[in-house]
């Protein structure tokens, strides 16, 4: 905001606005010279020139020397500041220009960056590759390394076997030599002969032949004989063998078709292979037949190929089986032969329900067996069942049930002998009562008669009477006497441990107990 | 076991008779024919020179008894003391000498391998057989004795000969495709004739009796090949160890390896059961001295077999399956790999039992019947 159009807005309102500095036409007229003598004033001092006006001077008058003086130094900071925004233009220009510059060259090394990485990656691709090469023909060098080793060590095998036949040929013909000078040198020669006593017999008995063509011909004819028989018996063990396959390959093509026609009632395709399994299934039973087929080697391609097809057919039922199988476990949509899906469902939910069920049982048992183990000292005490019960031996279902038997007899046992004690201690207990009864009968005579013999002259006696009195008191005090006696403690322990009890104010206790007995 | 007094013998010529009547022994130039019940003296004979090879005829009444050196054969007969025969090869000298099947042809070779020359007992007839191979197993006679087949080498070309044991007729000639044929072996029912190669190439070609190359078995190159080989007594099976320490067996009927038996340093099979000899220090008496039997451990897998690795660059090396042999019943096969100082294995008739025969032991290995589990794995230090 200009500070002219500040004033226009707080000091002078009388003045028409025109912001722009430039036109200052109409800031001073006539009227308002005072006013703008002191708002240049005030501007002149804010801005640290020297004053325009001072009130030394006159009130209507302007100080021209100093009014010129601001002028001029106004003009100089008019200038000053066109300079400075010149200067400013220029460096910001320059600036401009920079940062354009070192965008252009910033992009640019942006791109040769770029460019330089993509080529290091392919140097370090190749270079990878280079190396892979290299080990590469490293691995195949070594293998014929050693393939040329093998060769030289067979080179060297060989070699040396050659050379050890060659000397051994060489001694041979070198003794061959010898020998022959010799022989030319001998004169007389000893020509070969034998000399036998008599000739003997050959060893099967019969005279030597003549060699005739018809000697020669039976010695082939021997010879081709002993070949052929062989052959026969070569030939007779194949056909053996031959047929037993057969047999084998006809029972097993007959299981193919059994196990195929079981598992798709449905299927009544009819193929090239079945009229000769219809025909064949026939004829299987003759021997005969297969024998005479057997020499035809169009039914011996026939069977083969039948037994090709019927595995072809059973692997790939096998294959939808498994597939089948394989898509009910993923919970997979319908199948078109939805029959085979639904017997399945209806097994798995049977054997569902049978896990279930098979679950429960184990659960009961194993909560039965527990049962039985939290309670081994009733176990313990029913040991002393007879060793000769009858159902000991046997085991399994038996075997518990006796032994069950036998712990329900103890626990009877146990409760009848708990039964008898606590007669026993009832018993016992109105025993007790009654003795009570009877010693306070007792004692009430002997009070009476204590009360009826009481003097007022105390005597030695008297020490023993109140030991006897602290005694009766102490026994009969009320804290004392519960109410049901308890079967563990007998009458006579409890008499020894209340002795020791406190007695301390027997007399005080005295009279009231047997008031409080008898009421 | 009781164990008779000790006999002397010279180059290791003792056998009994194939009758099983007679014991037959070599001193020197003596030959002792004791009986095996009571080895009493029943005959003694005195040849012109040392003994050097011995063998009774099949019918177990002649011996006949070879002299290398002096190139004399001397035959002895049992039902006759007085009865002898002497065959002189002269200055063609006398490498080996064996009997033929019928007892009563001797086949000489001569030194060189000039020739084989069939000598007759009963006929004044001799035959000659030019061009005999000298290899590992040149002649062999089928199980019935009625044929022989006999390796031949010309113009460096191996050919096989059939020859008809009754009157040696020559039945057959044919060349095989070998390199260097190193043996030949009939099947047991005398149909078959194997043929194998030398160890530098691994090869075995089957003929049939009438000379028709049935089939030919190669299981790789380059490598020593062939070590041993054994019919089954069925026929059925052919079994051939090689030097790679494999035993591969071959079916009869297409000729292919069926199966493959390796004889891996560390068994780790649990069916193997291993036994391991543990010697033990031999005690000695003053007048007696015996061998205490070593104990055999039964070890668990996986067991590692120590094996000395032999020499390669010597020919013939140490290594490989060098014996194999088949049980009478044809259910077990025994072989021995490597440099083991097993020298026979064979088997009783019965086919329960193995004896293995080493240098300064013998081994009775008795099979568990009952036990119907195969692979057992017998090892012996």
């Amino acid at each position: 905001m200009s500070p002219l159009g500040h004033f226009s807005q707080s000091e002078a309102p009388s003045l028409s606005g025109h912001r722009s500095p430039f036109v200052l036409t109409s800031f001073c007229t006539e009227d308002n010279v005072l006013e703008c003598r002191s708002y240049i004033n005030q501007e002149v001092s804010s801005l640290g020139l020297r004053a325009v006006w001072t009130p030394t001077d006159g009130p209507a008058e302007l100080n021209v020397v100093a009014v010129l003086n601001s002028l001029y130094e106004l003009i100089q900071l008019h200038r000053q500041g066109l300079r400075a925004l010149d200067d400013m233009e220029v460096e910001r220009q320059r600036s401009a220009s920079n940062t354009e510059l070192l965008q252009l060259s910033n992009t640019r090394l942006k791109g040769q960056l770029e460019l330089s990485k993509r080529e290091n990656t392919s140097l370090l691709e190749k270079e990878r590759q280079l190396q892979l090469k290299v080990k590469n023909l490293q691995s195949c060098l070594k293998n014929e390394k050693e393939e040329v080793q093998r060769l030289q060590n067979i080179i060297a095998s060989r070699a040396s076997q050659y050379n050890h036949d060659m000397k051994r040929k060489e001694r041979e013909f070198g003794k061959l030599k010898e020998r022959l000078n010799q022989l030319l040198v001998d004169k007389k020669e000893k020509k070969q002969a034998m000399e036998v006593l008599n000739y003997v017999e050959r060893a099967d008995g019969k005279r030597s032949m003549w060699k005739t063509g018809r000697t020669e011909a039976r010695h082939e004819g021997e010879v081709y004989r002993t070949l052929l028989s062989d052959y026969d018996a070569r030939q007779r063990e194949l056909v053996l063998e031959n047929s037993e396959q057969r047999k084998v390959l006809q029972q097993m093509k007959r299981d193919m078709v059994s196990l195929l026609r079981g598992s798709k009632p449905a299927r009544r395709e009819e193929t090239p292979g079945d009229p000769q399994t219809q025909v064949r299934g026939e004829g299987d039973s003759e021997d005969s037949e297969e024998v005479f087929e057997s020499s035809c080697v169009d039914a011996r391609e026939k069977l083969t190929n039948s037994i090709r097809l019927k595995w072809r057919k059973l692997k790939s039922h096998m294959e939808r089986l498994d597939s089948q199988a394989s898509l009910v476990q993923a919970g997979e949509g319908a199948e078109p032969d939805a029959v085979p899906l639904e017997t399945h469902g209806q097994e798995m939910e049977r054997l569902k329900l049978e896990i279930q069920q098979c679950k429960d049982f184990i659960h009961s048992q194993q909560q039965l067996l527990q049962q039985r183990l939290t309670s081994p000292c009733e176990e313990e005490e029913a040991a002393a069942i007879p060793p000769g019960s009858p159902m000991q031996g046997e085991g399994g279902r038996p075997g518990e049930r006796g032994r069950l038997g036998e712990d329900w007899r103890a626990l009877e046992e146990q409760r009848t002998h708990f039964e008898k004690e606590r007669k026993t201690f009832t018993e016992a207990a109105i025993r007790l009562s009654h003795e009570r009864m009877m010693f306070e009968e007792d004692r009430a005579t002997w009070l009476k008669h204590q009360f009826l013999h009481w003097t007022p002259f105390t005597d030695q006696n008297q020490p023993e009477m109140t030991e006897g009195e602290q005694e009766a008191a102490s026994v009969f005090s009320p804290e004392c006497l519960p109410g049901s006696p308890s079967p563990e403690t007998s009458s006579s322990p409890r008499c020894q441990a209340l002795q020791t009890q406190s007695t301390a104010d027997p007399y005080r206790s005295l009279p009231p107990s047997p008031e409080s007995r008898y009421r | 076991m009781n164990f008779s007094e000790i006999f002397k013998q010279s180059n290791q010529l003792c056998r009994i008779s194939p009758d099983g009547r007679y014991l037959a022994t070599c001193v020197q130039y003596r030959l002792v024919v004791r009986d095996v019940n009571s080895l009493q003296i029943l005959h003694l004979y005195t040849c012109l020179d040392q003994i050097v090879h011995m063998e009774w005829s099949s019918d177990s009444l002649f011996i006949l008894c070879a002299m290398y050196k002096r190139g004399l054969v001397q035959v002895w007969s049992l039902e006759q003391p007085d009865w002898h025969c002497k065959i002189d090869e002269g200055s063609i000298g006398l490498v080996s000498s064996r009997w033929s099947p019928d007892g009563r042809h001797i086949l000489n070779t001569t030194e060189f391998h000039l020739r084989v020359t069939v000598w007759s007992l009963c006929t004044k007839a001799v035959s000659y057989i030019k061009y005999p191979k000298a290899c590992q197993k040149g002649i062999d006679f089928s199980r019935d004795g009625s044929y022989m087949a006999l390796a031949e080498r010309r113009d460096c070309k191996d050919y096989v000969s059939v020859f008809v044991c009754e009157d040696w007729h020559l039945l057959r000639h044919f060349e095989t495709e070998t390199q260097d044929l190193a043996g030949l072996e009939w099947s047991p029912n005398g149909c078959v004739l194997a043929v194998w190669d030398s160890c530098l190439e691994y090869k075995v070609l089957l003929y049939s009796l009438d000379g028709r190359l049935l089939s030919s078995f190669s299981a790789y190159e380059w490598s020593l090949g062939i070590k041993s080989l054994a019919w089954s007594p069925s026929s059925q099976f052919l079994a051939i160890g090689s030097f790679d320490e494999k035993v591969r067996i071959l079916n009869h009927i297409t000729w292919k390896k069926i199966t493959e038996f390796e004889h891996p340093a560390t068994i780790c099979s649990p069916k193997t059961v291993v036994y391991k000899e543990v010697e033990k220090r031999p005690v000695r008496l003053h007048i007696i001295t015996r061998n205490v039997c070593p104990t055999d451990e039964i070890s668990q897998p996986p067991f590692q077999i120590p094996v000395v690795k032999p020499d390669l660059d010597r020919a013939n090396p140490k290594v490989g399956v060098s014996s194999l042999a088949f049980s009478a019943d044809g259910r077990y096969l025994a072989t021995k790999n490597g440099g083991f100082q097993v020298h026979a294995l064979s088997w009783h008739s019965n086919g329960d039992s193995l004896v293995l025969i080493g240098k300064e032991h013998l081994c009775l290995c008795y099979m568990d019947t009952e036990d119907k589990s195969t692979d057992s794995n017998i090892w012996t230090k």
